[in-house]
């Protein structure tokens, strides 16, 4: 089985390879029917890879301690379900497990547009190949998942040998999140890819107009929103396993997560400028290169060991494969920009500060401005060690200081943007548009520091927030109002089927919401409370409004672990509410104790409480109880922003399919759908 | 062009302020990564930065004290008091012969005075060589157990 697994990733290598080379040869000579074959070649990529992970999955769950990723990343006592995703527990798998998440992307982009776009395609085709390329040689011959353990015999040839059990999984990786953590965040990594090929094959192939820019912004929303999902569920996972009361640690590799997502997120607004108004070319080809590439590095980041993080541990020459190939990019970027630039002219000049365009432009600064600073916070003690030799690390406060002013300036620009009209937006507009917002966001604040809030970020924060969403209500309100007068409609009722015409603005309308939501949770911790106390049965600390009451220590044990238990009861108010098992797992395969947080979750805040381990002077248990505010709104925010971005993506509804009951399908009949009925009126897309 | 003058005016007064802010943040949170021979030879204002200074625990020197641990960091034949001072319990991979990493200040006297203890034992998940090749570190993992001293980080 492991020949076969190999197999299939050399076989998936060289369909590569043909995809690449057919692909050029293709375009060079017009030859359309070597064109369709390297993109079936594509296809096939995806069938091999799928292969090969399946094969490695089947020694996961055949206990197969013969080889060697399997043993070191398993164990009989294993539960099924992370033995499934112990596939990217380690270097090798997570490697396969990208090309494989990759080949998904081709796949489906292959697919959908296999028909059409026949003089964009073929180029974007060999740039993907190229990429595909880059992973299949480092599973093949660099990080291969399928070697297998030998040790030499009595007559120094190597023989296979197995282990009797594995090493076991990370035990910071039993946990359910780490089985979708892990998918999402490659998702998102690998699904920037597809843009990344759209823009490098529009620049080469000099296609005509913006239409790239159609296919590119809903896979960049596709991958955008996979990136969000998993920063999100890795800062939950961070929160809720690692047991230090908080959810980001502006850790080299949570922020290698972070930097593509920001210039993603750029990519998604300036795009509107190159849309609406022909401006910006050069700026998003860049914008999508520069996505890429800062995956490439988070990969690097993450599997190097440049710099040391909690997460990338090994110092592994897997790096220099991956500075190659960042370099490669960049120089081919670069060329394609070159040869092409005067095909990025732009149509149309900033006419006013007070505009769409300048809202977009601010706002593609700041969210630049915020990913270099964020990057070179990480790369500092790299950087420092090259300039001057001594090697200096720079700690949250430097993270917090650049960025939260920018968050606080982007979540203003949030409110203010989508209203402003594009070119220039006069006075009247202005005063329409913004005082009754502006006017409760200030009211808020007042009252807010009148009852005592006082921590200044966390108080512009919350003005801001109650100014976007006024704002955001605000849109709704008025667009659905026209409709419900007009249609007879309740309003409610017409607010949905406002956003169904429109649903790339009204999507986004939601997204910003959700971006208010995470932003308020994040504005709470400002507010953080935390106490730790050594206490024996019947000790009582206090936090807020609650009292924790130690009840008993006791000692669970199964074989994949042996814990120690705290029992304590919540008194909130004085009021018995609840009881809390906080717990120190050892785990047995792994010899590795691991703390397990107990949180008591509630929209106003999380009692959060962490069996800490023993006092090292006394011995006795030591206790760590923090109370967080908000904390809850972060998690909530992660939903509506993938509901908002799903909405988004939706293709926008024809007004005359709502108006009227569809016609019951019955066989013979035509469907629906296909007989449009009515005046059909297209939402316009000249708002958005 | 009026309108592209104001927005550079305007980008220029962003960008100034936050590398400023940036300037701030950097001073007031870098932190040296110093081996424990280049410590000695530190003199003036380098003796009084914040730092992070690793090495192996020398074994039977773990002192458990009222109000803080003492250990002997050693790399290299050279040697580092240590007083941990923190008052978060130790990570359980704390252990004689273990892999430390201790951030902190250097008192008067040479001693070593670290808020934050963060400790690597020889895990199972190293590659034995000659075993796995390169078994890598997993994405989310680590034996290095994080101990923020100091309560509150956000």
């Amino acid at each position: 089985m492991d020949i076969f697994g190999s197999f299939a990733l050399i076989l998936a290598l060289l369909v590569a390879v043909y995809a690449f080379v057919a692909g050029i040869v293709g375009i060079l000579t017009r030859r359309p029917l070597l064109t369709r074959s390297a993109a079936n070649a594509g296809m096939a990529v995806f069938l091999l890879v799928t292969l090969a992970v399946a094969s490695l999955e089947y020694f996961f769950f055949t206990d197969n301690f013969s080889m060697a990723y399997v043993a070191a990343h398993s164990n009989r006592a294993l539960p099924a379900f992370y033995k499934f995703a112990a596939l990217w527990a380690g270097q090798e798998g997570s490697l396969l497990f990208w090309s494989w998440l990759l080949s998904i992307y081709v796949f489906f982009t292959l697919l959908v547009n296999r028909n059409k776009h026949p003089e964009l395609m073929p180029y974007a085709g060999v740039v993907m190949a190229g990429v595909q390329i880059f992973f299949l040689v480092l599973n093949n011959f660099v990080a291969s998942p399928f070697n297998v353990l030998a040790s030499p015999d009595a007559a120094g040839a190597w023989r296979l040998t197995a282990i009797g059990d594995g090493h076991g999984l990370n035990p910071l990786l039993q946990y359910p999140e780490m089985v979708i953590h892990p998918p999402m965040l490659y998702l998102g990594y690998t699904g920037f890819t597809i843009p990344f090929a759209f823009a490098l094959a529009a620049l080469l192939g000099r296609y005509p107009g913006e239409k790239w820019i159609h296919i590119t912004r809903r896979w960049t929303m596709i991958a955008w929103c996979f990136q969000s999902i998993g920063i999100l569920l890795g800062a939950h996972w961070a929160y809720a396993v690692l047991g230090w009361g908080g959810y980001w640690a502006w850790d080299p590799v949570e922020n290698a997560s972070l930097v593509p997502w920001i210039t993603g997120t750029a990519f998604l607004h300036s795009v509107m400028m190159q849309e609406k108004r022909g401006m910006l070319k050069v700026w998003n080809v860049w914008l999508v290169f520069t996505t890429f590439m800062l995956c490439i590095l988070g990969t690097l980041l993450t599997r190097s060991g440049v710099v040391s993080s909690v997460h990338a541990f090994a110092q592994s020459s897997i790096g220099n494969w991956f500075v190659g190939f960042l370099a490669l990019t960049f120089v081919v970027c670069f060329w394609a920009y070159w040869m092409n630039r005067d095909y990025l002219r732009s149509d149309n000049q900033l006419d006013s500060l007070v505009s769409r365009e300048s809202s977009f432009l601010f706002n593609n600064l700041v969210l630049l401005a915020g990913c270099f600073a964020v990057l070179w916070g990480t790369l500092f003690p790299v950087i420092s060690e090259w300039v001057s030799g001594s090697k200096i690390s720079v700690g949250p406060p430097f993270f917090n200081k650049v960025n939260v002013p920018i968050a606080l300036f982007l979540l203003f620009l949030t409110g203010v943007g989508p209203l402003l009209a594009w070119r220039k937006t006069s006075l009247d507009a202005l005063k329409r548009n913004f005082a009754w917002p502006l006017a409760g966001g200030v009211l808020t604040g007042v009252v807010a520091a009148i009852f005592g809030f006082r921590e200044i970020y966390s108080l512009i924060c919350l003005i801001l927030s109650v100014f976007v969403t006024l704002t955001i209500v605000a849109e709704f309100y008025r667009g659905a109002r026209v409709i419900a007068a007009r249609d007879g409609t309740n309003l409610l009722a017409a607010m949905g089927e406002l956003t169904m015409r429109n649903t790339r603005r009204y999507g986004g309308y939601i997204v910003h919401f959700a971006i208010v939501l995470i932003f308020i949770g994040i504005a709470g911790s400002a507010f953080n409370q935390d106490i730790q106390k050594e206490m024996g049965v019947g000790d009582t600390i206090s936090i807020g409004r609650y009292s924790i009451l130690c009840q008993n220590f006791d000692r669970v044990a199964n074989n994949n672990f042996e814990s120690e238990r705290a029992t304590l009861e919540i008194f909130r108010d004085g009021r018995s509410v609840m009881m809390l098992y906080p717990e120190r797992r050892f785990f047995l395969a792994s010899q590795v104790t691991e703390t397990m947080v107990a949180v008591q979750s509630t929209p106003r805040h999380d009692l959060y409480v962490v069996y800490a381990g023993r006092s090292p002077e006394t011995g006795r248990p030591v206790i760590h109880a923090y109370l967080n505010p908000l904390v809850k709104w972060i998690w909530f925010g992660g939903i509506v922003l993938v509901l908002g971005t799903g909405l988004a993506m939706l293709p926008n509804r024809r007004a005359a399919l709502v108006l009227r009951p569809a016609p019951k399908k019955s066989w013979g009949e035509a469907p629906s759908g296909a007989s449009p009925v009515g005046v059909v009126a297209r939402a316009s897309d000249a708002h958005d | 062009m009026k309108a592209r003058g104001k927005f550079l005016v305007g980008s220029g007064i962003i960008v100034v302020t936050l590398a400023s802010l940036a300037y701030v943040g950097f001073t007031q949170s870098k932190t040296y990564y110093h081996t424990i021979s280049e410590l000695s030879a530190l003199q003036g204002g380098a003796l009084r930065q914040r730092m992070r200074v690793s090495g192996n625990v020398r074994t039977g020197t773990i002192e458990r004290l009222v109000g803080s641990v003492n250990f002997v960091l050693e790399e290299q034949g050279k040697a580092l008091n240590v007083s941990y001072i923190g008052r978060d319990p130790l990570p359980d991979t704390f252990k004689d012969g273990a892999q430390a990493l201790v951030e902190g200040r250097l008192s008067s006297d040479g001693h070593f005075i670290a808020e934050q203890v963060q400790a690597k034992c020889a895990s199972k998940y190293e590659a034995n060589p000659g075993e796995a090749p390169a078994v890598a570190r997993p994405a989310q993992s680590s034996s290095l157990t994080r101990v923020p001293a100091g309560g509150r980080q956000s």
